[in-house]
C-alpha cells in the first residue's frame, strides 16, 4: 500500500474521510426525520383544530427544519459518490447486492422528499391546505424511507444473507432480495435508529421551546410545542432502549467480538458482569473499576448466568477460520462509544420522564432550572448518534463486510495525495458549514414567533426565497 | 430474456440498463441542465437584489428534485453496473470533489441566501450559486466527453494516468460546450419563467448565446460522431441523432427572437438529449474506453451485475418510475406561472405560461 507523508496510507486517509463525512452527515439526517415528523404532526393539529398557536409552532419549527433539511441533503450526496471514490474495490466486490438498495432509496425515497419539500415550501396558499399538510406528510415519509434502505445496506455489511461469491469474479452477487431487504439486522437497526431519530427531533424542539419559554416567550405556543415533544420523548426514548436492547442480544450472536470489545470483556465468561466505568489501560488491566454483576450476560443473552464470548477466545476461533491477523477491533473506541451511547439514551429517558412528570402537576413553565437543563439536553441525541455509528462502524473491524471482505482489501488503489486532498477539502467545507449552520440555526431559534391574527397568518410572501 | 451469444454483445436485460442509465442521466442533465444555466446566468440577468430573488424563484421548488436524478444515476450504475461505477468515480476522483464541493455551496446557497437580511451574506451565497452552477456544468462535459475519448485505464480498471490526463482538447471542447449549452438551456428557461425586464435580458442573451453555443456544440458533435468510426471501439451512432441536435440548435435564435418561449426552451432540451444520447451510443457496446490498449475498455458486459440484481431492478424501476414522473410533472404543473417583481403583478403573472 502506497504512503503519503510520514507513512499515512491511502487506506487510513479514507477511512478517517468516511468517518468525517458520514458521522457529519449523520449529525443532520436523524434531526431531519425526527423534526419533519414532528412538524407534521404539529400542521395537522392546526388543520384539525384551527388553533393559531400550532400554526406558529408549525412555522417556527419548519423554518428550523428546512435549514437542517438542506444541509442534510448536500452532505449526501457525498455519501453516495464515495463508495466509489475511496472504496472502488468494495464498490465492484459489493455492487451487486448494495448497490440495490441505494438506487431504490434515491428512486423511491429522494424523490419523494426532495419533491414534496418543494411543494410545502412553496405551496402555501397556493395549493389547498391539505394537500399543503400532505406534502409534509409524503416528505416525511420520505426521509424514513431514505432510512430504510440505507441501513438495509449498511446492514448487508454487518451480516451478509441473500448472496453468493462469483466463483469467476470473487463478488458477492445477489440471490434473494427479499433475504436482504429482511435481514433481521436491517430490522432491529432500522427501528433503533428510527426510534432514536424521533427521540432527535423531540429533545431539539423540547430545548428550544423551554428556552422561550423560560424567556416568557409565546407560552400559549411553545407550552403546545414542549408537551408534543415530550410525549414524543419519552415514547422513542423507551423504544430506542428496547430496540437497542434486542440489537444487543442478535449481536451477541452475530458478532460476538464487537459485543466482547463493548465491554473490554477479555475471557469468556459465564454470568458476566457489566462494567459501567473502567480506568486503566484496557487491555485487561484495570486500575480502578464499577461493575454490576450479571448485567452483561443479562444484557447479551437474556440469562442471568448466560455466557459471554471473550476477546481472546474469539480471536483464536476466528484466526481458525479466516487466516492469521488481528480480529479484534479497537476496544476502547468501542467500550467508550457504547458506554456513552448508553448512558445518553438513559440520560434522555429520564429528562422525558421528569418533564411528563412536570406536565401533569402543572408545573414546567415554572420550573426555571428545569428549562435551562432541557435545553442544554440539545447536544445529547446529536452526541449519542455519533457515538452509536462509531461505535457500530468501529466494532465491525477489520471487516468491512463482516466475514467476507477486510477493509484494507476495499480501498480503492489510489495515491494518498488524492484522498489527503479531498479529505482536508472535505473537512474545510464541513467545518465551515457547521459554523454557518450552527449561526444560522441559533439565530433563528432565538427570534420568537410573531403573535398574529388569522388574516396575517395565512400572508404569504410573494418570493419565497 | 436474451442471452449473450458472444462474450462482448450485451443480453437484453443489460442492454436495457445501459439504456436506463442514458435516460436517468438525460433526465438529469435536462432537468439540472437548465438549473445550472439559471444559477450561471443570475449576475448577468438581475440589476438588483430582487431581481436575483425572482431568478432563484424560478428553480426554487423544483431544483432539489432535480438533483435527484443524478443520485439516482449514481445508485443505478452502482447497482447495475459495479465496476462501471467503481473505475470513473475513483479515476475522476478530483473533479468529482470539485464537482460535489459546488453542489454542496450551490444547495446550501438557495436555502440560505433569504434568511439573513445583511448584504455581504446574500452576495457570498450568489457567489456560491454562480461557482456551483458553472463548474458542475463545465466538469460534466469534460467527464462524459472522457468516456468516450478515453481514459488512462490498464489491466483490471486499474488507472494508470493522473488528473491531467482527463483534460485532452476533446474533453475540454465538451466541457465547454455542455457549459454554453446548459446556459443557453437556463437563458430559455428564464425566458419562459420570468417576465418583464428579466424575461427581455434573459431573450437578448440567449439570441447572443445561441451562436457561440452552436459553434462549440456542432464542432464537439461532429469531433464525436468522427471518432465513432475511427476509433478501435465498436460503437455506433446513428447520423440522425447529432443532426437533430444541431438543427434544433440552429432555430433557437430564431425561435426566442419569434418569442416562441416554449419552443426555444423545447429546442435546447432537444440538443442535451442528442447530445448526450450521442455520446452514449458512441460507448456501446462498452462503459469506459481505456486509452491505453482497446483490451483494457470496459464493456457493458464485463461491467454488469448478475442477471438477478438487473430483474430485481427492473421490477422497481418498472412499477416506481412513472410515479414518481407523475408526481414531480405534477409539481411543474403547481408552479407553472411566471415569477414576476413583488407588487408588479401585472396581467401577465395571472396567466399561464404559454408552453
Amino acid at each position: 500500500m502506497t504512503t503519503f507523508i510520514a507513512g499515512i496510507s491511502t487506506l487510513s486517509l479514507a477511512r478517517w474521510q468516511f468517518g468525517i463525512t458520514t458521522v457529519f452527515h449523520f449529525l443532520f439526517v436523524p434531526l431531519t426525520i425526527g423534526l419533519g415528523l414532528l412538524v407534521a404532526i404539529l400542521q395537522t393539529a392546526t388543520y384539525r383544530t384551527g388553533d393559531l398557536s400550532y400554526d406558529r409552532m408549525t412555522k417556527f419549527f419548519g423554518k428550523l427544519f428546512l435549514v437542517n433539511f438542506a444541509i442534510g441533503v448536500v452532505t449526501g450526496i457525498v455519501q453516495e459518490f464515495q463508495f466509489g471514490m475511496d472504496w472502488s474495490r468494495y464498490s465492484v466486490f459489493v455492487g451487486n447486492i448494495f448497490g440495490a438498495p441505494l438506487a431504490i432509496e434515491a428512486l423511491l425515497a429522494f424523490f419523494l422528499e426532495s419533491t414534496f419539500i418543494g411543494i410545502w415550501i412553496f405551496g402555501r396558499g397556493r395549493v389547498s391546505a391539505r394537500i399543503h399538510l400532505a406534502s409534509i406528510w409524503m416528505a416525511s415519509i420520505g426521509t424514513m424511507l431514505s432510512a430504510a434502505f440505507i441501513i438495509a445496506a449498511n446492514s448487508w455489511m454487518q451480516h451478509p444473507v441473500g448472496y453468493a461469491i462469483d466463483a469467476r469474479t470473487h463478488q458477492a452477487v445477489m440471490t434473494n432480495f427479499w433475504a436482504v431487504m429482511t435481514n433481521p439486522t436491517f430490522l432491529a437497526a432500522y427501528g433503533h435508529v428510527l426510534s432514536a431519530a424521533f427521540l432527535t427531533g423531540s429533545v431539539f424542539m423540547l430545548a428550544i421551546a423551554a428556552w422561550h419559554l423560560r424567556k416568557g416567550h409565546d407560552l400559549a405556543g411553545f407550552g403546545k410545542a414542549a408537551r408534543v415533544a415530550i410525549v414524543v420523548t419519552v415514547l422513542a426514548s423507551i423504544a430506542t432502549m428496547f430496540l437497542g436492547d434486542s440489537q444487543a442480544k442478535q449481536m451477541e450472536v452475530q458478532q460476538p467480538m464487537k459485543m466482547a470489545a463493548a465491554e473490554a470483556l477479555y475471557n469468556t465468561t459465564n454470568g458476566a458482569s457489566f462494567s459501567l466505568l473502567t480506568i486503566g489501560d484496557l487491555s485487561g488491566n484495570a486500575v480502578f473499576q464499577v461493575r454490576v454483576p450479571h448485567i452483561l450476560s443479562v444484557l447479551a443473552t437474556n440469562t442471568w448466568d448466560g455466557k459471554v464470548q471473550g476477546i481472546n477466545q474469539l480471536q483464536k476461533q476466528a484466526t481458525q477460520k479466516y487466516g492469521a491477523g488481528s480480529y479484534v477491533p479497537v476496544i476502547w473506541v468501542c467500550y467508550w462509544t457504547f458506554r456513552l451511547m448508553v448512558g445518553l439514551g438513559i440520560l434522555l429517558f429520564l429528562l422525558g420522564g421528569v418533564a411528563l412528570w412536570l406536565v401533569r402537576k402543572h408545573r414546567l413553565e415554572k420550573s426555571p432550572r428545569f428549562l435551562r437543563f432541557a435545553s442544554w439536553m440539545v447536544l445529547a441525541p446529536f452526541l449519542a448518534n455519533s457515538f452509536g455509528w462509531i461505535f457500530t462502524e468501529v466494532g465491525r473491524q477489520p471487516w468491512v463486510v463482516y466475514g467476507l471482505l477486510k477493509t484494507s482489501k476495499a480501498v480503492t488503489l489510489i495515491s494518498p495525495g488524492y484522498v489527503a486532498t479531498s479529505l482536508i477539502g472535505f473537512t474545510a467545507i464541513y467545518t465551515l458549514l457547521a459554523v454557518i449552520e450552527i449561526g444560522l440555526m441559533l439565530k433563528l431559534a432565538k427570534i420568537p414567533p410573531v403573535i398574529e391574527t388569522s388574516e396575517e397568518a395565512e400572508r404569504v410572501p410573494e418570493l419565497i426565497y | 430474456m436474451l442471452l449473450a451469444l458472444h462474450p462482448l454483445s450485451p443480453s437484453g436485460l443489460q442492454q436495457l440498463w445501459f439504456a436506463l442509465i442514458l435516460v436517468l442521466w438525460l433526465g438529469y442533465f435536462f432537468l439540472e441542465g437548465f438549473d445550472f444555466g439559471v444559477g450561471t446566468l443570475l449576475p448577468f440577468v438581475s440589476k438588483d437584489d430582487t431581481d436575483r430573488r425572482v431568478v432563484i424563484n424560478t428553480i426554487g421548488p423544483v431544483w432539489d428534485g432535480n438533483e435527484v436524478w443524478l443520485l439516482t444515476a449514481g445508485g443505478a450504475t452502482f447497482a447495475a453496473f459495479p465496476l462501471w461505477y467503481a473505475t470513473v468515480f475513483s479515476g475522476f476522483y478530483l473533479a468529482l470533489f470539485l464537482v460535489l464541493a459546488a453542489l454542496i455551496f450551490r444547495g446550501m446557497a438557495f436555502e440560505f441566501r433569504h434568511k439573513r437580511d445583511d448584504a455581504r451574506w446574500t452576495t457570498w451565497w450568489d457567489r456560491a450559486i454562480f461557482w456551483g452552477s458553472a463548474l458542475p456544468a463545465l466538469l460534466w462535459g469534460v467527464a462524459f466527453a472522457d468516456f468516450v475519448h478515453g481514459v488512462p485505464i490498464a489491466a483490471n480498471a486499474t488507472w494508470t494516468g493522473n488528473f491531467f490526463d482527463l483534460v485532452k482538447p476533446y474533453a475540454l471542447l465538451g466541457g465547454v460546450s455542455t457549459l454554453l449549452l446548459f446556459t443557453l438551456h437556463g437563458a430559455t428557461y428564464l425566458g419562459l419563467k420570468t417576465d418583464g425586464a428579466i424575461r427581455d435580458r434573459a431573450h437578448a442573451i440567449a439570441t447572443r448565446l445561441a451562436p457561440v453555443t452552436f459553434l462549440a456544440v456542432t464542432g464537439f458533435l461532429l469531433w464525436t460522431y468522427q471518432t465513432a468510426h475511427t476509433m478501435h471501439h465498436e460503437g455506433l451512432v446513428p447520423p440522425l441523432l447529432p443532426i437533430v441536435g444541431i438543427l434544433a440548435l440552429a432555430g433557437v435564435s430564431w425561435l426566442v427572437r419569434e418569442k416562441l418561449e416554449g419552443w426555444a426552451f423545447l429546442a435546447t432540451a432537444i440538443v442535451i438529449v442528442a447530445f448526450f444520447s450521442t455520446l452514449f451510443l458512441n460507448l456501446y457496446p462498452n462503459v469506459l474506453i481505456s486509452s491505453v490498449s482497446p483490451h483494457f475498455d470496459i464493456s457493458i458486459v464485463g461491467a454488469a451485475s448478475h442477471r438477478y440484481t438487473l430483474e430485481v431492478m427492473s421490477w422497481v424501476a418498472l412499477i416506481f418510475t412513472p410515479l414518481v414522473l407523475l408526481y414531480q410533472s405534477w409539481t411543474y404543473w403547481i408552479f407553472r406561472k411566471r415569477v414576476s417583481r413583488p407588487g408588479s403583478a401585472s396581467e401577465t403573472s395571472q396567466h399561464p405560461t404559454n408552453v
